[in-house]
């Protein structure tokens, strides 16, 4: 392991401004508990050979995650966001311990998970949106039996925590299913249970909301919410999903090319990264643009037209005021995309501070 | 076994335990889900006994034309087979599944073995266990009921002692050959075709006489890949012929020990591989 020391060589000044911000959002979330999670400098190269030839190759090294640094405090819910490519797996996976960082410092709950892994994953649960954890051709409460005894989870405990899931997760009738069978969303709901069953501290979550239709979307995320209040876990989110961060986050951090660009509430996102929303509006009939400062007309096409808003502000004042002056037959609102947000924030020069 | 911290050499039969206990569970419910569906079983089994029984049928047929094979009887040739055909099939009941790496790593579902708190080669040789390879160990042990019926050996205490050991050991060289070249594709993911060279083309090439093939080819298999002691060496001992490269008597005794230098080798070449996965993530 490469010590402290040698991390921090070559790292531009503007890091260290980010990383200021970081800390300004740690202090703020962690209170006097400390940290749970805990990264300093951890960084991770890849080492990429492309060929160039018939037998030539050429040797290239990739900075997944460069000097990344944060503390989650016990019982947070962080939104871990960033566009693809942007190293959010790449971290989750040194967190997991399934891979080892190329340098500085990570702590999970006191324990190095790149050395002793198998004593991690006692005290973490992982989810995948894209694979499952459950054994593929095995019914549902078989793959649970099999945690059951590979955690070691009393008796006692496997069957209230089962129970729990079985009941809030609505899987009665899908545990003698195998789990091939099972539709993207009760797999799901399957995957969340049995990274629970062992009564983890801290549940990563990979995209745990990503190709499900709205209900299943909204009973995970209040899932999610009651287990934080009930047990105090632990949550990271990882997400294209800027909704789920809505309602489940408290707290969200964004990194974009290895680094974090942004550390703090939510709200704060959309104020640091200066993004709008859009009220579309269907009038009557075609009328000039409407004028509604600080909201602006960005389209028109007949009688629709579109308003774009800071992001941070209330729509309902918009929305009142243009329906007192203006025709309106209907009208709805468009959430600012994420990647776009994160886009113009990683465009942006200067460092971002939370507010 | 993947792994640990550097100075982890005192875990190691905590470590051990451990992963035989999470192969018994993986193994344990695979079997349970085979056994749901019985008339599947039997006939995957089946179908696995007769495809590899062709491999058999192909000598019987060789044997309608000749009368032997570079001096070697059917009954000999018999006796070879079931001992090859045996001892492979063990190898592949019981940690074949650990050639699915390549796939594996390719599709990311690798990963999901590292969340879990137990050995990495544990569960991925009992995933999947597949019991009809069962009909693979039931043709090789039908075929050597019928050769130690047919060959002309003079019995001794220590021959009869050495059939046990012969297809144990042989079983563990296999695996040994199973996890090592497994263990390579963390490096390159498609060369699982290379290890089936080893694997598949192994169990048939030892399946006939050493006298059937070039010396080189002998030597290598003897001194480079072992494959020599899972049955030419110690079955041309039993058979009271001379040994393959002329080696002495006593080497007839050395399966146990090549069959634990082949599984630390293993095991040293599966903990490389682990450690180069884990700083690549390839």
């Amino acid at each position: 392991m490469v010590d402290g020391g040698t991390v921090g060589e070559g790292t531009p000044d503007g890091a260290d401004a980010v990383n200021a911000a970081a800390d300004g959002g740690r202090t703020a979330g962690a209170g006097a508990g400390g940290g749970f999670i805990e990264l300093d400098r951890v960084e991770k190269v890849f080492a990429v050979r492309r060929r160039t030839g018939l037998l030539r190759s050429e040797r290239r090294e990739v900075r997944a995650v460069d000097a990344l640094s944060f503390t989650v405090a016990r019982g947070e819910m962080v939104g871990y966001i960033g566009p693809n490519g942007a190293g959010k797996s790449t971290t989750v996976k040194m967190l997991t311990g399934i891979l080892t960082p190329s340098g500085g410092r990570l702590r999970v709950a006191g324990i190095d998970p790149a050395r002793e892994r198998t004593r991690l994953a006692q005290r973490i649960g992982v989810v995948f949106g894209q694979r499952t954890t459950l054994w593929w051709d095995l019914p549902l409460i078989d793959s649970y039996r099999l945690m059951h005894r590979m955690y070691r989870i009393p008796r006692a405990r496997y069957r209230e925590n089962l129970d729990r899931c079985v009941e809030l997760l609505e899987l009665g009738d899908l545990l003698d299913v195998p789990v091939r069978q099972l539709s993207l969303g009760q797999r799901m709901r399957g995957d969340i249970a049995a990274a629970l069953l062992h009564d983890p501290e801290v549940l990563y979550l990979d995209e745990p909301t990503i190709g499900l239709d709205v209900v299943s979307k909204a009973r995970v995320r209040e899932f999610l919410r009651d287990l934080n209040a009930e047990r105090g876990t632990t949550v990271l989110l990882t997400t294209h999903d800027l909704q789920d961060i809505e309602q489940v986050c408290s707290r969200v951090m964004v990194i974009d090319h290895g680094r974090l660009v942004y550390d703090g509430p939510l709200a704060g996102l959309h104020e640091a990264g200066g993004s709008e929303r859009v009220l579309v509006v269907d009038l009557e009939r075609e009328l000039p643009p409407i004028e509604a400062p600080p909201a602006r007309v960005v389209r028109v096409e007949g009688p629709r037209q579109w308003l774009a808003f800071p992001a941070a502000q209330s729509a309902a004042p918009l929305v009142a005021r243009i329906a007192a002056e203006h025709p309106l037959v209907d009208l709805s609102v468009r959430e600012p995309d994420i990647e776009a947000v994160i886009a113009r924030m990683y465009a942006a020069t200067a460092p971002v501070t939370p507010p | 076994m993947e792994l640990g911290p550097a100075g982890s050499g005192g875990r190691e039969p905590g470590r051990l335990r451990e992963g035989l206990r999470v192969y018994r569970l993986v193994a344990g419910a695979w079997i349970r889900s085979t056994m749901a569906y019985r008339a599947s079983f039997v006939m995957t089994a089946f179908g696995n006994f007769a495809s590899t029984a062709l491999d058999f049928v192909a000598i019987l047929l060789m044997f309608t034309r000749v009368d032997g094979l570079a001096g070697w009887s059917l009954p000999d040739v018999a006796f070879l087979y079931g001992l090859s055909a045996t001892s492979f099939g063990l190898a592949d009941l019981a940690v074949g599944s650990v050639e699915g790496l390549g796939r594996r790593v390719r599709d990311g579902t690798l990963d999901l073995l590292f969340l879990r708190p137990a050995p990495v080669l544990a569960q991925l040789a009992a995933d999947r266990f597949a019991l009809r390879r069962l009909g693979r160990i039931t043709q090789g042990l039908l075929v050597l009921g019928w050769a130690l019926a047919a060959v002309d050996v003079a019995w001794t205490p220590l021959k009869v002692l050495l059939m046990p050991v012969m297809v144990v050991s042989g079983g563990v060289i296999f695996g040994a050959v199973f996890v090592g070249g497994s263990a390579f594709q963390f490096a390159a993911q498609d060369a699982s075709e290379v290890q089936n060279a080893f694997t598949y083309g192994g169990v048939t090439l030892l399946q006939y006489p050493p006298t059937v093939f070039a010396r080189e080819l002998v030597r290598g298999v003897t001194f480079v890949l072992p494959l020599a002691f899972v049955d030419w060496v110690p079955a041309s001992y039993v058979l009271g012929r001379p040994l393959p490269l002329d080696l002495p008597a006593w080497t007839a005794f050395l399966p146990p020990l090549v069959a634990a230098v082949c599984c630390a080798l293993a095991g040293l070449a599966w903990r490389a591989g682990v450690r180069s996965y884990r700083s690549t993530g390839s």
